[in-house]
């Protein structure tokens, strides 16, 4: 075990796959000479070579539509949409292209790809760099979606992204790049579909994604702590595919869900996990399904608005507290 | 009429294509022809649901770059489709099949008229969404040049396209990178109901474009195959040879309305009258027939087609409807559609 941050967990994950396949290419714009402007890809480009890590115009549609084209022609592509409010100038391609071209032709195009993009608020960097987008990709069957919260999962989920042989958008979170985790050394490799309980507890399960699942721990520390309200935490970690036996397990152990979620309220992750456990193990259930999310507003930039916009250690105990008790 | 086909009409017929090669844009033209009319016909009974978009004299620019493709070269296409995908060997009862929603499609009914692929022909998709298939088309392209395979990426697309943002990603990308990517306009003066001209600001709506991605304009005659064909070879040979990309706009007309839902009313009264004088078959037939092809031949050629036409359509009247177990099916490389465990 190596500690390493997110970010440069990103890096080891792709260089990881590019060692191991010559078809896995890179491209993205600033990755390759800059390293990325969030350096989540420094090395990369002095490692392959700028024929497999390649720097692109600020064309979006360009990048996601020549990933595509090289993945149905043989390549493994990892192309980087620098922040995923971005997806917005390339969405006929996400939407209408890479999720539908294999139902379209009956099976006849597979595209191995994945999309990285650096998603979520935290940096105070306002309404068009800061949003969480799982849900919009959701909505659009034929893309996988994953969101890692540490640096093992950054390295293990990326190579199982890469591996598969389906569409993947990778979402990771900015205000993590940071963080830093023990990371396994060597080949590493995790599975795409699989939820993870960090905590076990009686009383209530919060289910969380990315950054949210950290707010989520610290939340579960509180509660116990200091209100003797024990919780479970879930990390979602994947969307689509979603573990859906893992949470509906965890739920019915505690009898009660809270989903912690970054995305503007309707239609948020959470809504589709609320409808699933109120369809599947509603007389489990001890009490109302509970959702905690940012507002449906546009992000605001200020320190304090955006702080107090996306929920909050502070805000999940209290809510807890107020629902559970 | 423009200036460049009035030219091109009294131009002397190249004469470095061979014989073998002539015979076939000829018989490939038919079969698109054919095949397209026969499209038309079933819509007319009701066989063919939703909407499609007819190639209708426009046939020698795919028949063109059918012939001098290589077979491992990809195409890609808009939803005016069917002669692209026709053109590179997809078989008839396919593309019939697949418009009237049978088993024996293309894709077994799950794309339609507007998505026709055939990978193992080298036809990469038809894209419905303007723009959107040039850059997939670099990015195949991509592969090609990351490979070193000297296959090329053909992508065709109308006049309106060239307005879109996707076009200036792709072509500026393409150019940037030197790949190994052919774009031809089919330039076939209306974007949908519009006349292209009163959209663009310039004349040429892709060919005047070319030079701010560092490109040659080229213009040609998109109704003489023969044209067509010299231009083609010419721009996937620079491709092949590590040359880039080339951006082609080949003036045509279309001989019906943008789709099944339009009876093209706006077109000037005469106009279509006067491109049905440079009907691409037909000034195709005339020439075979100056350079001393043997009419028997281009009638037996003409019976051989309509014979295939036919056998199709029977073939695909006869295939059984998809099942509906299809409809959750092939979301996902694994076969299925599930999202949840």
């Amino acid at each position: 075990m190596a500690e390493l941050t997110y970010r440069d967990a990103v890096a080891a994950g792709i260089a990881q796959e590019m060692t191991r396949d010559e078809n896995v290419v890179f491209l993205g714009e600033d990755v390759a000479a800059a390293g990325g402007v969030f350096k989540a890809t420094v090395g990369l480009l002095d490692k392959f070579g700028p024929r497999r890590v390649r720097d692109c115009p600020i064309s979006e549609q360009a990048i996601l539509g020549a990933a595509m084209g090289a993945a149905m022609t043989g390549l493994k592509p990892i192309a980087e949409i620098m922040f995923s409010d971005f997806l917005a100038v390339c969405w006929d391609i996400v939407a209408n292209e890479i999720a539908k071209i294999r139902y379209m032709t009956n099976g006849q195009i597979t595209l191995p790809l994945v999309i990285r993009t650096a998603n979520g608020a935290g940096s105070r960097f306002g309404a068009q760099h800061s949003q969480s987008v799982e849900n919009w990709a959701m909505a659009i069957p034929g893309i996988k979606i994953v969101a890692p919260a540490f640096p093992a999962d950054v390295k293990g989920l990326l190579a199982a992204a890469v591996r598969d042989p389906d569409p993947v958008l990778f979402f990771e979170q900015k205000s993590l790049y940071s963080m830093k985790g023990e990371v396994p050394d060597g080949e590493y490799v995790d599975e795409l579909g699989k939820a993870k309980v960090l905590r076990a507890g009686r009383d209530c399960t919060i289910v969380a994604l990315a950054a949210m699942v950290h707010r989520a721990l610290g939340a579960a520390d509180i509660l116990e702590k200091e209100h003797g309200i024990s919780c479970t935490v879930v990390d979602v970690r994947s969307l689509v595919p979603l573990d859906t036996q893992t949470i509906l397990r965890e739920v019915v152990k505690t009898g009660r869900l809270v989903t912690v979620e970054e995305n503007p309220r309707l239609c948020g992750w959470g809504a589709e996990i609320a409808s699933i456990v109120a369809d599947e193990c509603f007389w489990d259930l001890d009490g109302p399904i509970v959702r905690i999310t940012t507002p449906h507003v546009p992000l605001p930039s200020a320190d304090l608005l955006e702080d107090n916009a996306i929920p909050s250690v502070e805000r999940v105990v209290r809510e807890i507290r107020e629902k559970i008790d | 009429m423009d200036t460049s086909a009035k030219r091109n009409k009294s131009s002397p017929p190249a004469p470095d294509i061979g014989r073998e090669t002539r015979l076939e844009l000829y018989r490939l033209q038919l079969e698109l022809r054919y095949c397209e009319k026969r499209a038309y016909d079933l819509f007319l009974q009701n066989l063919i649901k939703g909407t499609s978009h007819l190639s209708l004299g426009q046939e020698a620019i795919a028949a063109a770059f059918g012939v001098a493709m290589r077979p491992d070269d990809w195409t890609f296409c808009t939803y005016r489709g069917h002669a692209h995908t026709l053109a590179r060997g997809a078989s008839m009862e396919g593309v019939l099949g697949e418009l009237m929603g049978r088993q024996c499609g293309l894709l077994g009914g799950k794309g339609g008229s507007m998505h026709l692929t055939d990978v193992k022909k080298g036809a990469m998709g038809s894209y419905a969404i303007i723009g959107a298939h040039l850059p997939v088309a670099a990015g195949a392209a991509w592969s090609a040049q990351y490979r070193g395979t000297e296959q090329v990426a053909v992508c065709f697309f109308g006049d309106g396209t060239a307005n879109i943002g996707a076009f200036h990603e792709a072509l500026n990308f393409a150019a940037v990178w030197k790949l190994p990517v052919v774009y031809v306009c089919e330039n076939n003066l209306y974007m949908e109901y519009t006349p292209i001209s009163a959209v663009t600001a310039v004349e040429h709506p892709a060919a005047d474009r070319a030079a701010a991605y560092g490109l040659p304009s080229i213009i040609v005659d998109g109704n003489d195959a023969d044209e067509v064909y010299k231009v083609a070879r010419e721009a996937l040979n620079k491709a092949r040879a590590g040359g880039g990309p080339s951006l082609i706009e080949a003036k045509t007309y279309r001989h019906s309305g943008h789709s099944r839902a339009d009876p093209a009313k706006y077109r000037p009264e005469g106009e279509l009258e006067k491109w049905l004088q440079r009907d691409p078959i037909v000034l195709y037939r005339e020439r075979l027939l100056k350079l001393g092809f043997n009419e028997p031949t281009l009638i037996d050629m003409e019976a051989e087609a309509m014979r295939q036409v036919d056998a199709a359509t029977a073939t695909a009247k006869a295939s059984p409807l998809p099942s509906v177990d299809d409809i959750e099916k092939n979301v996902w490389a694994d076969g299925g559609s599930a999202w949840r465990n």
